[in-house]
């Protein structure tokens, strides 16, 4: 199975070739996999993390920091429910495929956009926008549309069905 | 649940996440000017009340060797929208699970949920299983597997 196509140009934010998961040590890993959810909120968190993980509060970190920094993690934070907090839709456009790259880059430069991927279908541009307001929400979903003179395709949410409990990796 | 200016400030601060120190918390307050029992008890009350999901390490699937990725958008007849999107919610390969209004004439799909598998034919047959298994093999779906990131990040709402 080939690899799946990927930038090589500044838009991309995936690194290139990386060391597979395999690579990774015990500690790495349930650092990944056991604190997706209940991250402990307390005076001295990594200290809490490591007495359950049976290390000291000084490897945590480094790990931690050396995960991110090698782009394992986003960041240890809270996840927000979309909707309760601003207003946000799902956007989507049919983009010429020489003009991707581009238009990709104009919607990034967006604050309110947080999650941009190219999808191989003639929708082939999905966004996620997230605004203070339902009015600066239309604002840029209209400015995209203006500059690129393309229709923006806007997915409002309904209703959310999953339960969020982060990503099992090696259960 | 209403969120006060202190609360937006806060979250503002914490998007992008905790540093990585002793007292992540206190660091926080500093640049709020609030104490660190204050962020501990207002992020314990935005859990409590639901406004995050989860609080905790946010991974990169794609990083980690899970590079398939599918956007799975079925085109549910509206009356079965709650039980198809809770059978498929409770799934645990499924990490996203929402319903969204149709875009008629050129997007019928109103439910959307997402696969993800180190690769694209793994994804597939997990998808083509849940939907025999949940009875759903009669409504008409879509994989649109994402191919470039363009941009990954929490969301900023101020």
């Amino acid at each position: 199975m080939p690899m799946e196509p990927r930038s090589s140009g500044p838009l991309s934010a995936s690194p290139g070739r990386r060391e597979e998961v395999e690579d990774l040590d015990l500690l790495e890993r349930r650092l990944l996999d056991e604190f997706q959810h209940h991250f402990p909120l307390s005076s001295a968190p990594f200290a809490r993390v490591a007495e359950r993980l049976g290390v000291g509060e000084r490897e945590v970190i480094d790990t931690l920091r050396s995960l991110q920094e090698r782009g394992y993690i986003s960041r240890i934070g809270p996840v927000f429910r979309v909707r309760r907090v601003g207003a946000s839709t799902l956007a989507a456009m049919a983009v010429p495929r020489r003009r991707l790259e581009a238009v990709a880059r104009y919607v990034n430069a967006f604050d309110e956009v947080n999650h941009n991927y190219e999808r191989d279908h003639r929708f082939n541009l999905w966004f996620v926008v997230t605004a203070p307001d339902p009015a600066r929400l239309r604002q840029v979903l209209e400015q995209i549309e203006e500059h690129t003179g393309l229709s923006v395709m806007s997915l409002p949410l309904q209703r959310a069905f999953h339960i969020d409990l982060g990503f099992p990796l090696w259960s | 649940m209403v969120l006060s200016e202190q609360d937006y400030r806060l979250i503002s601060v914490i998007q992008d996440g905790l540093p990585l120190v002793s007292h992540p918390y206190a660091e926080l307050g500093k640049k709020l000017g609030m104490g660190e029992e204050e962020v501990i008890q207002r992020l314990e009350r935005m859990q409590r009340e639901g406004i995050m999901s989860r609080f905790g390490v946010v991974v990169r699937h794609r990083e980690l060797g899970y590079r398939a990725n599918a956007m799975v958008v079925w085109d549910v007849p509206d009356g079965q929208v709650e039980e198809v999107g809770r059978a498929l919610g409770a799934q645990p390969w499924v990490t996203l699970c929402y319903q969204r209004a149709r875009h008629l004439p050129q997007w019928p799909y109103n439910l959307y949920c997402m696969v993800h598998g180190r690769r694209r034919d793994e994804v597939r047959e997990t998808v083509r299983r849940m939907a025999v298994e949940l009875g759903l093999t009669g409504i008409p779906r879509r994989l649109l597997f994402s191919v470039r990131r363009f941009k990954q990040r929490g969301g900023h709402y101020r």
